[in-house]
């Protein structure tokens, strides 16, 4: 039902039991926020968003308050303004005014707010509290002075992560974001998933950056240096570069890595068909024991942290895999020490994904083979366009180049990893494939692309009824299992990922981008699937010729080793 | 855990046949005389032997009421001595506590206030021999049917009584609250049982919303509102929060009612709980209330066990479960929203409105809290109807208010008072006036969130209104009272040194401004840095702010915390001008109480050179040689004043 609402003189059609910040922004009418998150609880934390409503004493925040019909709105009256310049005012006296220093500069929201409202003096007296910078996490930083305590970190970690590694703490002028017991980072049950850094305004939360030993190594003489970029990224620089939104970058991507200095450039999508292929020798394996099923993908480094501390239960339900970056990691550095009798430490095997939790994973413990890590950095997309800046690459006038041999190819559905639901589709192509000897009818499973919960595909292969299953959060995960348990539902493969959509909104992709950058790129796999005449991992021509070459084969004791991973229980406050 | 005491079945049929007469068929048989007998035992009516009430609630015990009630046990042990001892709670008379009240058998009760252990034993040697010691007597309560003592006047003449009016305080002091057979004996629970057989729950919001019962928590809203509202919206699972948490630093509201006659809160709490429809309740109590907690909890096993909260209330079909939460007594659990979060086991922090919690509270259910004043107010109200109600008070505010009293007045303590009584009366009459020929300054109304008045505004009548500001009001309920030997400037300052700390820090103008605010009231009071036209310059501008901060953090705050915050300034800043001024520009506080601006001078004729103020002082400012005159380096001198009080010459003095 529509209502007429007075805005600024002026009428405007608003949406029955809408909140006034949305009509507003349907009808063009901007009003900023700060603690504001799309299709989150709104808690009117900053009332940035404050309007001024005819007949009412205070103001009142527009993300929270409903609209009614009554209503007369000032939204940039001057008590309105004033409110809005004085909170701002207010965050920045206790706000590092180190801006030129800041990672977050120039992409700031609190540095937008603040010229938007043209603060020009600090009018309120500086008095920051001590507080220290946390780089106890391989992939995050947290620099409580830079927090604003606007909660979106708290509500993303909260209510759709479910991980909750962060809360408010103490009261008053006291009050801080921090972990339980306010302990350093990895010490908590924090996940490395990224997805804080991805809404915090500031740079309170940020990636660990490494585009300085980057550089440094591309430099140096003595190594040898490579890398390997996940299958999310050409679709994910796009925009930060200048171009449309979701666009296919692949082949600008090598030139860009060649010209800074690599020596080789790979694709992982190779080791991703790798994977799927031992995943479904692991799956047949467990069918035909009849245990350890439903198998659950083990692909995302971070819900395999979670699952570590929070639900170690389920870790025999877990696949014992390696994830492809750290594949990747083994093989390149296999080959390249066997090809160019090079030592394994002089290989420096750099990893470029859209994921902050891929940083925590190239230094667990068991992924360091003789004391040499498989994967030694791992920049993420952030990192990625800081590089191509400080290398001054200009991006438009790059040559269309290909990824070196010989893990160049992959499979269309080794892309679709990139994006939610796309695990589970590689599986049901790969399953499919391995028993029927064919390829679906129809490859292109919409039932696992669909933005619902928990997304279904049920066929039949080999004769037997088979199920396969994607989640978007953690959270519906136990009741899933629940209904697997009591047959309700019956499904052999889970897949889960920390982010929501996917390694196409990770947590470490370019900055600010909202829901509609990363369908975007979603839309964009997609459409490279119908395109691709590879669509199920083991028909990857590259893949193909490495088994002959080695004389192995999936499942064979060579490729399971290259992939083998043990999950234990992790203790974390 | 304090053993619980139990009833004897005696006492029980006599009390269940009273509380019930005329709600049950069939009828019960009217008491015999030998019941009827009995119970004026209970109602402390009839004493058989002496009976010496020793007043021991947290006030009275801080004074030393736990050595005069030793010293009572220690005396009813000597040979020939036949009298008993009941602890009773508070009677709201702080500055005379300990207070000690003996009946003796057919004469009137008489009270003593400053009863130290020492005076135990000569009070109790006098009245047992039937005299009356003049010394610490403060007056008798008659009775029907008792005989009055000559000589000695009523205590409801006191000064302190006197303009009182006592309906929710009228057990309070007098009964002993650990012992709910006393409670029922003098009416209580009857008007709970009253309304759940005679009135279905819309019209106990009727008579509520009729008598006009306003909040009393501070925003005045009004209470049968509040309950239609959880009424009328849908949902099985409704409740009902009674915030008996007294957060104001000074307020003593909560503790009083809670340790001094917790059943009346009990009983406001289930005929709203009826009214609203909830069949689950809370009692928030702050777990620094230690005997509150303990007297609740007595209460409420008690109440338990005679059946008057439970499954099906005697036989009347209606259930209500009631639950203790003992929270950790943050100042933001006052708001609503906020004390919901905490039950839920969040955070105590609010959360924007609508919904409201009517609509949705504790875990989405519609809950109604109350505060503790209000509630207590209900039985009252159904046991002599709205038209009783509204006779006191004034038109818009009805009934009457307990304030917590305190500041400079001869007396304090918790009074309660008809609404539209001055400020001058509770002041000058009921507070006896300012202590040490001192002349009044101001009146700091409401807490932490209130507002100052000052002289000019004495003759307002005190009065609740939900469409005023919390500035204008008495708010929560506490009256500071401040006399000319007190800094504003520094009052004003802790107020916001407080709210900085208890803001919950959820919204940037609550966290932030009242932070900036106290940041510079800090600079105001605090020691003067480098002389100079900038600093001085800082403090104006800082002072210039304040009022534009105000109004901010007023229209932006999220909850009420925010929006009264600035109250105190604002109204400082409107009162005491000059007084502000000083302290920036002279860099001079006239009542000497901000200490960085006190600057000690010593006078060189009286100094006789002994050096013990430079021995004691701990900034090491003070200069000279033994048996010569000493001087202070105004530079390093901290303003402490321990050489002023050390000197024994009198030759130090404050500027």
């Amino acid at each position: 039902m529509m209502i007429n609402i007075e805005v600024n003189h002026k009428q405007i059609q608003a949406r029955h039991g809408e909140t006034i910040l949305s009509a507003l922004r349907r009808n063009g009418i901007d009003v900023p926020t700060l603690c504001h998150l799309e299709e989150l609880t709104p808690t009117g934390a900053c009332r940035i968003c404050a309007v001024e409503i005819e007949g009412r004493q205070e103001l009142v925040t527009s993300c929270s308050q409903p609209v009614e019909e009554w209503m007369k709105i000032q939204t940039h009256s001057p008590r309105v303004l004033e409110a809005r310049k004085t909170l701002i005012e207010l965050i920045l006296a206790n706000h590092p005014g180190d801006c030129l220093y800041c990672q977050k500069n120039g992409n700031c929201e609190l540095q937008r707010l603040a010229w938007s409202l043209n603060i020009r003096e600090r009018r309120f007296h500086q008095n920051t509290l001590p507080s220290r910078i946390d780089q106890s996490s391989p992939a995050l930083v947290f620099e409580p002075a830079k927090c604003i305590l606007c909660g979106r970190c708290v509500r993303i970690c909260g209510e759709v992560i479910g991980v909750t590694a962060l809360e408010f703490i103490y009261r008053g002028q006291h009050t801080a974001v921090a972990t339980t017991g306010n302990k350093a980072l990895n010490l908590s049950c924090c996940i490395t998933c990224g997805q804080c850094i991805q809404v915090c305004p500031t740079a309170a939360l940020r990636e660990k950056d490494q585009t300085t030993e980057i550089q440094q190594v591309l430099h140096n003489k003595a190594v040898f240096p490579v890398i390997h970029y996940s299958p999310a990224l050409p679709v994910s620089i796009a925009e930060t570069l200048g171009f449309k939104p979701g666009r296919d970058m692949q082949k600008h991507l090598h030139a860009i890595l060649r010209n800074m200095g690599f020596r080789k450039v790979f694709d992982t999508s190779f080791a991703i068909d790798f994977l799927v292929n031992e995943q479904i020798e692991l799956f047949l394996k467990r069918l035909k024991a009849k245990s350890g099923l439903p198998l659950i993908s083990s692909c995302c480094p971070a819900w395999v942290k979670h699952a570590e501390q929070s639900l170690p239960d389920l870790l025999p339900l877990l696949a014992p895999l390696r994830s492809p970056q750290q594949i990747m990691g083994r093989l390149v550095k296999k080959y390249l020490s066997d090809q160019f009798r090079l030592q394994p430490h002089q290989v420096i095997s750099c990893s470029l994904t859209p994921c902050t939790a891929k940083k925590f994973e190239a230094q667990r413990e068991e992924m360091m083979e003789n004391g040499t890590a498989d994967v030694d950095y791992v920049i993420t997309t952030r990192e990625l366009i800081r590089l191509i800046n400080l290398n001054g690459i200009d991006v438009r006038r790059q040559e269309e180049d290909v990824p070196d041999p010989p893990f160049a190819s992959g499979s269309a559905a080794a892309r679709l990893y990139s994006s939610t639901g796309g695990v589970a589709e590689a599986f049901a192509r790969a399953l499919y494939y391995k028993l029927e000897g064919k390829e679906m009818s129809s490859p292109k499973i919409n039932k696992l692309r669909s933005s619902k919960e928990t997304k279904v595909f049920s066929f039949t292969a080999g004769g037997r009824e088979f199920g396969v299953a994607a989640i978007q959060s953690f959270n519906s995960l136990l009741p899933l299992l629940e209904e697997i348990k009591s047959g309700k539902k019956h499904i052999q493969f889970i897949e889960v990922m920390a982010c929501p959509g996917g390694c196409v909104n990770g947590g470490g992709q370019a900055l600010n981008d909202d829901r509609e950058a990363w369908s975007q790129r979603m839309k964009t796999i997609y459409e490279l699937d119908e395109r691709d005449p590879v669509r199920v991992s083991a028909k990857n021509p590259g893949l193909l010729a490495y088994y002959k070459s080695t004389q192995t084969e999936p499942g064979s004791r060579e490729a399971a080793s290259l992939c083998q991973a043990v999950f234990r229980e992790r203790k974390v406050l | 855990m304090t053993t619980i005491m139990h009833m004897n079945g005696h006492d029980h049929d006599i009390l269940t046949k009273v509380l019930t007469a005329g709600l049950r068929t069939p009828v019960p048989p009217a008491l015999t005389e030998e019941e009827q007998w009995h119970l004026e035992g209970l109602q402390l009516k009839r004493v058989d032997r002496p009976l010496i009430f020793v007043g021991t609630g947290s006030c009275g015990q801080i004074a030393g009421a736990g050595e005069t009630l030793h010293a009572v046990n220690a005396y009813l042990q000597l040979p020939g001595i036949d009298a008993a001892v009941e602890e009773t709670g508070c009677k709201g008379y702080c500055s005379m506590e300990p207070m000690l009240d003996i009946q003796l058998p057919g004469k009137a009760r008489l009270s003593f206030g400053h009863v130290t252990a020492g005076d135990v034993p000569e009070i109790l040697d006098a009245v047992l021999n039937r005299t009356v010691p003049e010394n610490l007597l403060l007056g008798q309560y008659p009775q029907d049917g008792l005989e009055n003592w000559a000589r000695v006047p009523l205590v409801k003449d006191l000064r302190f009584f006197r303009l009182q009016q006592r309906h929710l305080m009228e057990r309070c002091g007098m009964i002993n609250p650990r012992k709910i057979e006393q409670t029922l004996a003098t009416g209580g629970y009857s008007a709970f049982l009253k309304t759940i057989f005679t009135y279905r729950p819309a019209q106990v919001c009727d008579i509520i919303d009729a008598a006009g019962l306003l909040g009393r928590g501070g925003s005045a809203f009004p209470a049968g509102q509040k309950w239609k509202s959880a009424f009328n919206t849908a949902g099985n699972d409704k409740y009902l929060v009674c915030n008996a948490d007294d957060a104001d630093p000074g307020g003593a509201i909560s503790r009083v009612l809670l340790e001094s006659d917790p059943h009346l809160v009990i009983e406001g709490l289930a005929i709203a709980a009826y009214a609203c429809g909830a069949s689950r309740a809370f009692i928030t109590i702050s777990e620094r209330c230690g005997q509150a907690i303990n007297r609740m909890q007595e209460a409420l096993l008690q109440a338990a066990g005679f059946g008057l909260w439970g499954n099906n209330i005697f036989g009347s079909g209606f259930d209500l479960l009631i639950s203790l939460k003992i929270t950790p007594g943050a100042f933001i659990c006052g708001e609503e929203t906020a004390l919901i979060s905490s039950l839920e086991g969040k955070r105590g922090m609010p959360r924007f409105r609508p919904p409201y919690p009517t609509q949705k509270g504790f875990l989405g259910n519609p809950t109604v809290v109350n505060n503790i004043e209000t509630l207590a107010n209900v039985p009252g109200i159904m046991k002599h109807g709205p038209a009783w109600f509204k006779s006191t008070g004034t038109a818009t505010s009805p009934g009457t208010k307990l304030v917590s009293l305190y500041g400079r007045t001869m007396n304090t303590g918790l009074v309660e008072v008809p609404m539209g009584i001055t400020y001058r009366d509770i002041i000058y009459s009921i507070g006896e006036g300012i202590r040490d020929q001192k002349q009044l300054k101001a009146i700091h109304l409401g807490g932490p969130m209130g507002a100052f008045t000052g002289i000019s505004g004495l003759d307002t009548p005190l009065e609740l209104d939900s469409s005023r500001d919390m500035a204008e009001g008495i708010g929560s309920g506490s009256m500071l009272v401040l006399d000319e030997d007190q800094c504003l400037v520094d009052v004003t300052r802790h107020f916001m040194d407080f709210l900085r700390d208890e803001s919950c820090g959820k919204c940037i103008p609550c966290r932030e401004g009242i932070r900036q605010m106290s940041l510079i009231l800090g600079s105001i009071t605090g020691k003067p840095g480098k002389e100079g036209a900038h600093e001085t310059l800082e403090r104006f501008k800082g002072a210039m702010q304040i009022e534009g901060l105000g109004a901010v953090i007023r229209s932006t705050s999220l909850c009420g915390l925010g929006r009264n915050a600035p109250n105190t300034v604002l109204s400082a800043m409107k009162l005491f001008r000059e007084e502000i001024e000083e302290h920036i520009f002279d860099r001079h506080c006239k009542a000497g109480i901000c200490i960085h601006l006190r600057t000690f001078i010593i006078d060189t004729e009286k100094c006789t050179g002994c050096s013990a103020c430079a021995k004691k002082c701990p900034a090491a400012a003070i200069i000279g040689s033994p048996t010569q005159a000493h001087f202070i380096i105004a530079s390093k001198c901290t303003g402490c004043g321990i050489c002023f009080e050390t000197c024994k010459f009198g030759a130090i003095s404050m500027l």
